[in-house]
Parts: structure tokens; C-alpha cells; sequence
């Protein structure tokens, strides 16, 4: 029953909040929109036994991309007046199509396959189980590969948001190395016959 | 117990909204990168929620990537959007259109 | 023919390396060479051809203390009942050939370097020349038919490129086209061939396709084609053998080798002359367990063959290029080991092929170092008492003239004089009877085109122009020397092959060759030569000096009419002047093509061309339906492409959309 009460109270927020995110009309209150409404994932992920997913999406999520958000939001200035303008005229079209989309899905959700046979599973898993231990058992051996391919994605974006952010000042003094390095006299010094 | 079709409800109600936003905002950038982090966040609650119901944890590896690249995109297109600012002194949608050549 | 596993084996790792040695010279300096520049392209195809030759002569010591090899490397094509392996077959046929190949080339590559000196294609003409080298090496080393056309398709390819070497000249890109297309003609007739083989013996693997010739022959098969009922081996034999005659240069498929020699000097020496025509020779030796049960395929051969030999040796007679008299008299030498193919003496066709390939090669980097002394000139005419300004070149062509007519002790005498005792010997009726005349008559021909040729170059009266004459000098030491060591080879071939190698050996199977070459006891000539020198009771001058005897006369008339200048040429062209045009126009073949051949194609190709391409297809349907069409399809579609990001964004949303309906309708 507690169970049952925490599914409601986690869903419905999040629900709720994400419905914050694409409402408000401030940027910032969506990303705060959006937090929460990860705080909220993540409570249902606890339900689900995925302890470690859990505090991961907190920790990178609310802990790292949602700040980097939020620096972003905060160096460039949105034209907040300017915002609202026009917001209804896709409303039709897109209201409708979401509308139907989450008519079929959730048709589908509650069909009846997801609640019988194999997936009518209810139990919760035994305390002795870690789960942390576990996923590392499975990511280290049978999704190796995924793993690797997972890891140079990550330093290829490290890079390339490095590159494309990157600029040099003009109004600040850099060394050039290579070109103190291979000065020669000849560019420096001139010979005046007096 | 809750059953697994209400955890699906909660990823569709989820994803659902996630579209609407990208429909909905048109000049913001930013707010439609935060439109496709509620997606894929649906999409990660299906995910966990199958893995807990069949028993399998491969699910649960599967968020693990979603995870890895959803952190990927948002860097890359966070840093994107700054040197599109720099160059351009706007991030609205309306004003990207230079593909129209 | 199975053989006893108790030979010594080659190494395997030395055997790939012969091939793969030119291969690795030729990619370096065709894909590198505008990095490696001149000096380190030559050096490093001619270093890793000199390697293969080296590596040549050690297989070939081997081979000579009983070593051969047999084996698969792996497998190129697995498709159904159909397996191809690449792999090597080394006895003492391809050692030989291995050996004439690598040294020829490799004298060619030093000699380049002189004669190619300053060419804007200098590393492209190495890296060809390398790799025709390694074509050819799997050419002769493969141990299945696959790799037989491989290499045979391949040295085709790189001797297009080299005799198109200069694509800036019309006439060059023309002969190398010419060349093309006539073996692609013999080259049907080779894949129908090599694709018969395997329909009826479902093996492709030399060996396994020798070992089941026997029961094919002993079970009388017979097939069908073009409505004949033909013997299933001597339609397999003559199918082949158009092939050989295309790569080879045989009538009525000879027309492409004259013409070749539009392509730079040291390739018709290497290509033209020594290896790569030599191929159908080969190719019909190599596969002598097969010609051997068909009588009517080893007629067919003859009658080619001595056909051949007499009458480009007549065109011969008059040409004026000096690389054309060369040329034809290449024809001409194919001819012969051919006939002793056919003959059955398959040991004396490859013992002249392989002194074929050094005078020959020599005669003409000799005629290269000539032509390269009096500025591109090719032109006989215009030549003459040059002796004592090439005192190396007049010596080594002299030397390879010798060869050729058959002097002894020089290497033509050897090889050929067995060729013409065998031809006499053996009894074919008619057709042994028309191959010994022709070559008898070729032999004459030969000595007097050969010293036509070299008196007109080196004595005679000077004809050269004013201003080539300050030009004239002996050619550098890299090309005299390469000069020289064929020399060796010209000279000696001959003697080492008789002697040393014991290549005559009537008893074929157990002499120098063992079971490389397979002949029956009824047909080998050379038992039967043997059986008639032991016979004393009646002379036999005529046929053991006969050749010699026409060879010299020849000799003595070309002295008669060229050493010094005379009105005797003319005179006998103007007795008989329709004889005289008839060999000046080459029996007039390519006239005849012309109009056969090549004016009803072009006629057809410029009706295609301009009725069905060019006003249907261009103007009716491509202008007027395809094009009009995509423009206003175009109009109406680019009315999507927005340019706006977002609009792109609703398209995928809109498209999951759709396919998640689409799966709930149809669940």
C-alpha cells in the first residue's frame, strides 16, 4: 500500500513537473521544472529495484547536466518578451498529435500484455541482492564492447564541446611558442651603414 | 503492487509532453534540448521498468547508455548553442534558417 | 602421371616470395613513385626483381637436385561444387620458365633505367613493368587453370598499358587497343576453354584435371556445340588453344604484335618477345597430358603454327621498321614451338622458347640501343655503317643474328635444328609433311631477314640524317651491360640446355623435364630421331644438316644483296612486284579485317549510336519524359525543404507518430 502511495506521489510529480517544463515562461523555472521532475524519476527508479540508477541519474543528471543548463541559460540572454510570442499557433497540431500518441501508448500499456505471463512478475528483489554489484557484473563482461564504445563517445564530446567553445581573445596577450622558437636575426635585426 | 502498465502510463504521459514541448516553443533552443531530455527520460523509465518486471538487468544496462549519450548530446549541443550565440547574439529557433540557402 | 611424394619440397615461404617480391616493387613505385622520385622507383623494382631472379636461380638449383612442390595456399573462391585454391606447382617446366622470366626481366629493369633516362613516366613504366612481372610469375607458378587466366588476364592488362605507355600518341594508344581487343578474342575461346575443363572434369586443379583425362578419353565422351558432335578433349584442347594463339600472336590472331611495337623498346623485348607470347607455348606444354589424347588438337596446332612460321617470316622479308623485322620474326619463332608442340616434342618447343627469350630479348634491347643512338629513329633506311660507333651493340646483335639463324654454336641452332627433326620425324601424313617445308623454308627466311636487318644497321652505305649524325655514340653502360649478360645467355642457352640440362632427351619423361611433360611412346619424335641415328645404313645429311645448310645460304644472300650497297633489292622487288606487295602490305590481314570486321561493327555501333541513343533514348525519352518529369516533380517537392530546423524536428515527431499507428491498426 505504501508502495502503491509512493508510485502516485513520484509518477504524478513528474508528471507534473515536466508539464512545468515546457509551460513556464521563464527558462530558468524549467530547468528547475526539469530537476524536479528527475528527483521524481528517480524515486520511481528506486521502486524498480535499479538502486544504482537511481542515485546516477541524480548525481550526473541534477548534479552535472542540469548545472551546465543552467550556466548556459544564465550566459546567454533570452529575449524573455519576445518568448511567448506565437507560442499557440503549432498548439493545434502538436497538442493533437501528442494527444493521440499518448492515447495510443497508454492503450497499449494497459492491453493486458505488460500484465500477465512473464511480466506479471510482482515480488521486489531480496535485500542480499546489490544491485550496483550486479550491472557491474553484466557491463564488464557480456556489454563490454557497449561499454568502450559508450567511453569514447563521452571523450569525443568532451573534446568537441572543448573545440567548439574555444576562442582566443584579442584583447588578451598570448605567446606564440613556435614563433618565438624560430625566430631567426635576420627578422629581428637591421643592418644600418652609417 | 504496482503493476508494470502504470510505470509505461507514467514513461507515455512523459513522453507525450516531451512532444508537445518540441511543438510548443519556438524560441528557444534550450528549452526544446530540455523537451528531448524528458523523452529519453520516458524512454529510461520503460527501460528500468521492463528490467525489474522480466528479471533482467540488461534493461538497466541499456539506461546506463541512454545516460552516457543523453550527457553526450547536452554537451555537445549546449556547446554548440554558445558559439552559435556568439556568432549570431540569438539562440531563437526562428532565426536558424540559413539552410534555406 | 601421379607423382611419389618422396621428392624433396621447395620452401613455401621462398615461393611466395618470387612473385611477391616484383609485386611489392610495383606498388611501391606506382602508388609512391611521385614520392620516390626516379632514382628510388628504379631502385627499388629493379632491386626486388633482381631479388626474384636470384631467388629463381636457387628454386631452379633445387628443382635440378629433385625438388618440386604442390600445395595450396588457401582458398580464393568456394561457390558450390566449384573450389578454387591459390597455390603453386613447381617442377622443372616452371622452374625453367621462372628462371627465363626473372632473368630477362631483370636485365630489362637495368636497362630501362638508360634507355627510359628522363621520361615524365619514368615510375609508372617500373611499377607496369613490375607488376607484368609478377603476372607473369603466376602465370607460369599456379597449379590450377584459375590462376593460369589470373595471371594470363593480367600480363594482357599490363601489356595494354605498356604498349599505350605513351597515351599522348595516337598511334600508340590505337596499337595498344588493337592488341586488346584481338585477345579478347582468343580469350573467349581460353575462358570457354578453362570453363569446359571444369564442367567436365568439376575441378580446375591441374593435377586432379591430368589424372582424369584418361578415363575421359577411355570412355569416348563426345559433346554438342554449334550442332557438331565433337570429342570432349579436343573440343576442351582447341578451345584453350585459341587462347593460346591470341596471347601468342598466331594467325589469324597475329595482327596485334606488330602493331605493339608502338610501346617503349624494352618492353617488346621483355613482353613481345621473350615472356608474355611465350605464354600460349607454355600454356600448351604445361597442359600436354591433355593435348596428348587429342590427335585432331595437335594437327590443329601444327597446321597453326607452321602457317605462322612460314609467312611471318615472309612479311618479314621486307619490312622496314627495324623492330617490326623483329617483331615478325617473333611470330614467326612462335610458329616453330608450336609446331613442336604439336609434334609432340614439347621438350625442344620449351627448350627454344627458353633460348627464344635471351637472343631475342637481346636482339631487341640491341635494336633499342640503335634506335636510342639515332634519336627515336626506327626507320632502316635511315640507318647504316653505324658499326663503329656502337662497337658493343654491333657485337651483341651479331652475336643474337647468330642465335637466331641457327649457327652453332650458338643457342638457336640447338633448339631449333631438334624442332625440324622432330617435325620430319613424326608421321602425320599431310600435315607433318606441310610443317616440315614451312619451317625448312622459315629457316632460310630467317637467317636472310635477320642479316637483312643487321647489315642495313650496321654496314651497307650511311644513310643517317645530318643531324642525328653528331648524336650518334655507343649507348651508356646500363644499358651495354644488360646487353651483355643476355649475350651470355644467347650464346650459352643453347649449349647448356643440350648439354648440361640434358633438355633432348628423347626419353623425355626421364630426362631434365621428369614428369613435367607428358608423351605417349607412339608419338614422341624424339625416341624416333634417336631410333633413326642408330640407324647407319642410310645417310641422313639431308636431315641433320639441312636446317644448316638453308640457314647459311640465307646468311650468304643477305651479304650478297646488303653489305654494300646494291641495286640487287630492288631489282628483285621490281620482278616481282606483286609478290613484293603482298609482303610489304603483310598479305594484306589488317585490310582484310578492316573489312570484315571492323567497318561492319563501326557501321552498326554509328547506327546504334545515332538512331537508338542518340534520337530515341537522349531526345525522346531522357529529354523529354525523364527530365521533364524530375523538374516538375522537383518544383513541387522543394516546397518541403523549409530550411527551418524545427519544421524538420515535426517531420520525425509526426513519422514515429505514424509508424506507432500503423503498428496499432495492423496489431
Amino acid at each position: 500500500m505504501l508502495e502503491t502511495t509512493f508510485f502516485y506521489l513520484f509518477g504524478g510529480l513528474a508528471v507534473f513537473a515536466a508539464l512545468g517544463v515546457i509551460l513556464s515562461k521563464n527558462t530558468m523555472y524549467s530547468v528547475m521544472w526539469l530537476i524536479l521532475c528527475f528527483f521524481n524519476a528517480s524515486g520511481l527508479f528506486f521502486l524498480l529495484d535499479a538502486e544504482f540508477l537511481g542515485v546516477i541519474l541524480v548525481l550526473i543528471y541534477v548534479g552535472a547536466v542540469m548545472v551546465l543548463f543552467m550556466f548556459v541559460v544564465m550566459m546567454i540572454e533570452v529575449n524573455q518578451a519576445a518568448k511567448r510570442e506565437g507560442w499557440l499557433q503549432y498548439l493545434p497540431v502538436g497538442g493533437m498529435i501528442a494527444l493521440i500518441l499518448f492515447i495510443e501508448l497508454v492503450a497499449a500499456s494497459t492491453s493486458g500484455v505488460f500484465t500477465t505471463g512473464d511480466m506479471a512478475m510482482t515480488g521486489h528483489i531480496g535485500a542480499e541482492v546489490n544491485n550496483t554489484v550486479e550491472i557491474g557484473k553484466v557491463l564488464y563482461t557480456k556489454y563490454l564492447l557497449g561499454f568502450e564504445i559508450a567511453a569514447i563517445i563521452l571523450l569525443v564530446a568532451l573534446i568537441g564541446a572543448i573545440v567548439l567553445t574555444l576562442r582566443e581573445r584579442k584583447d588578451a596577450k598570448y605567446q606564440n611558442i613556435s614563433k618565438q622558437v624560430n625566430v631567426r636575426k635576420e627578422d629581428r635585426l637591421t643592418k644600418v651603414s652609417m | 503492487m504496482v503493476p508494470l502498465s502504470s510505470f509505461l502510463v507514467v514513461g507515455a504521459a512523459l513522453f507525450s509532453i516531451g512532444v508537445v514541448g518540441l511543438f510548443l516553443n519556438r524560441k528557444n533552443v534550450i528549452t526544446i534540448l530540455m523537451c528531448i531530455e524528458l523523452m529519453l527520460l520516458a524512454v529510461n523509465i520503460n527501460f528500468a521498468a521492463f528490467s525489474h518486471f522480466l528479471g533482467d538487468i540488461g534493461g538497466q544496462i541499456f539506461v546506463f547508455f541512454v545516460l552516457t549519450v543523453a550527457a553526450s548530446e547536452v554537451a555537445v549541443g549546449l556547446a554548440i548553442l554558445v558559439a552559435y550565440y556568439r556568432q549570431r547574439r540569438s539562440i531563437a529557433i526562428e532565426d536558424i534558417n540559413t539552410l534555406q540557402g | 602421371m601421379v607423382l611419389e611424394t618422396t621428392h624433396m619440397t621447395l620452401n613455401q615461404a621462398e615461393l611466395m616470395a618470387i612473385p611477391l617480391l616484383p609485386l611489392v616493387g610495383a606498388l611501391a613505385a606506382g602508388l609512391f613513385g611521385w614520392l620516390l622520385k626516379d632514382t628510388l622507383s628504379h631502385l627499388v623494382t629493379s632491386g626486388t626483381v633482381i631479388l626474384a631472379a636470384l631467388l629463381s636461380i636457387d628454386v631452379f638449383i633445387k628443382v635440378l637436385a629433385g625438388a618440386e612442390f604442390y600445395g595450396n595456399f588457401w582458398t580464393w573462391i568456394a561457390s558450390g561444387d566449384l573450389v578454387v585454391n591459390i597455390g603453386m606447382m613447381i617442377d622443372p617446366l616452371t622452374a625453367i620458365m621462372m628462371v627465363t622470366v626473372t632473368v630477362v626481366s631483370a636485365c630489362v629493369h637495368i636497362y630501362t633505367i638508360g634507355y627510359m633516362h628522363g621520361d615524365p613516366g619514368y615510375p609508372r613504366f617500373f611499377s607496369y613493368i613490375s607488376a607484368f612481372t609478377f603476372s607473369m610469375l603466376i602465370l607460369v607458378m599456379g597449379n590450377s587453370f584459375f590462376t593460369l587466366f589470373f595471371g594470363w588476364e593480367a600480363v594482357g592488362l599490363f601489356s595494354y598499358l605498356l604498349i599505350g605507355f605513351w597515351f599522348k600518341r595516337e598511334s600508340a594508344t590505337t596499337a595498344a587497343m588493337k592488341a586488346f581487343i584481338v585477345n579478347r578474342v582468343g580469350d573467349f575461346g581460353f575462358a570457354i576453354g578453362i570453363l569446359a575443363v571444369w564442367y567436365y572434369f568439376g575441378t580446375v586443379d591441374y593435377r586432379e584435371v591430368f589424372a582424369a583425362v584418361p578415363a575421359l578419353v577411355e570412355s569416348a565422351a563426345t559433346m554438342h556445340f554449334l550442332g557438331w558432335e565433337i570429342d570432349t578433349i579436343t573440343f576442351v584442347c582447341l578451345a584453350l588453344f585459341v587462347g593460346a594463339m591470341g596471347k601468342s600472336g598466331q594467325v589469324p590472331l597475329h595482327v596485334w604484335l606488330p602493331d605493339s611495337m608502338e610501346g617503349p623498346t624494352p618492353i617488346s623485348a621483355l613482353i613481345h618477345a621473350a615472356t608474355m607470347v611465350t605464354a600460349g607455348v607454355f600454356m600448351v606444354a604445361r597442359l600436354s597430358p591433355m593435348f596428348e589424347y587429342s590427335e585432331t588438337a595437335l594437327a590443329v596446332v601444327i597446321i597453326i603454327g607452321s602457317i605462322t612460321a612460314f609467312m611471318c617470316a615472309t612479311i618479314g622479308l621486307v619490312q622496314t621498321d627495324i623492330k617490326r623485322v623483329i617483331a615478325y620474326s617473333t611470330c614467326s619463332q612462335l610458329g616453330y614451338m608450336f609446331v613442336a608442340c604439336g609434334v609432340s616434342a614439347y621438350s625442344a618447343g620449351i627448350f627454344h622458347l627458353m633460348t627464344h627469350a635471351y637472343f631475342k630479348a637481346l636482339l631487341f634491347l640491341g635494336a633499342g640501343s640503335v634506335i636510342h643512338a639515332v634519336m627515336s629513329n626506327q626507320d632502316l633506311r635511315k640507318m647504316g655503317k653505324l658499326r663503329k660507333y656502337m662497337p658493343i651493340t654491333y657485337i651483341t646483335m651479331l652475336l643474337a643474328g647468330l642465335a637466331l639463324s641457327g649457327i652453332p654454336p650458338f643457342g638457336g641452332f640447338y633448339s631449333k635444328d631438334l624442332i625440324i627433326e622432330a617435325a620430319a620425324v613424326r608421321d602425320m601424313g599431310w600435315v607433318s609433311d606441310v610443317a616440315y617445308w614451312a619451317l625448312m623454308s622459315g629457316v632460310f627466311m630467317t637467317a636472310f631477314y635477320t642479316f637483312r636487318m643487321f647489315l642495313l644497321t650496321f654496314h651497307n652505305s650511311d644513310r643517317v640524317p645530318a643531324e642525328t649524325k653528331a648524336h650518334l655514340h655507343e649507348s651508356p653502360k646500363v644499358i651495354t651491360i644488360p646487353l651483355l649478360i643476355l649475350a651470355v645467355g644467347a650464346v650459352g642457352a643453347g649449349m647448356w640446355g643440350y648439354y648440361t640440362l640434358d633438355m633432348a632427351n628423347p626419353e623425355v619423361m626421364h630426362g631434365f623435364f621428369r614428369d613435367a611433360l607428358f608423351v605417349t611412346e607412339e608419338h614422341n619424335p624424339l625416341l624416333k630421331l634417336e631410333l633413326l641415328e642408330e640407324d647407319h645404313t642410310h645417310s641422313h645429311f639431308w636431315l641433320e644438316k639441312g636446317a644448316l645448310v638453308l640457314a647459311l645460304s640465307g646468311i650468304g644472300m643477305a651479304f650478297l644483296m646488303y653489305f654494300k650497297e646494291s641495286e640487287l633489292p630492288a631489282k628483285l622487288a621490281n620482278t616481282f612486284p606483286r609478290l613484293y606487295a603482298l609482303l610489304l602490305n603483310k598479305w594484306y590481314w589488317d585490310e582484310m579485317y578492316d573489312v570484315t570486321i571492323v567497318r561492319p561493327v563501326r557501321a552498326l555501333g554509328t547506327f546504334f549510336w545515332q538512331k537508338c541513343d542518340l534520337a530515341v533514348i537522349d531526345k525522346g525519352i531522357i529529354h523529354g519524359g525523364i527530365i521533364g518529369t524530375v523538374k516538375n516533380g522537383a518544383a513541387l517537392l522543394k516546397n518541403i525543404q523549409t530550411g527551418r530546423v524545427y519544421h524538420y524536428a515535426y517531420a520525425m515527431v509526426i513519422g514515429v507518430f505514424g509508424l506507432l499507428t500503423f503498428l496499432m491498426l495492423n496489431a
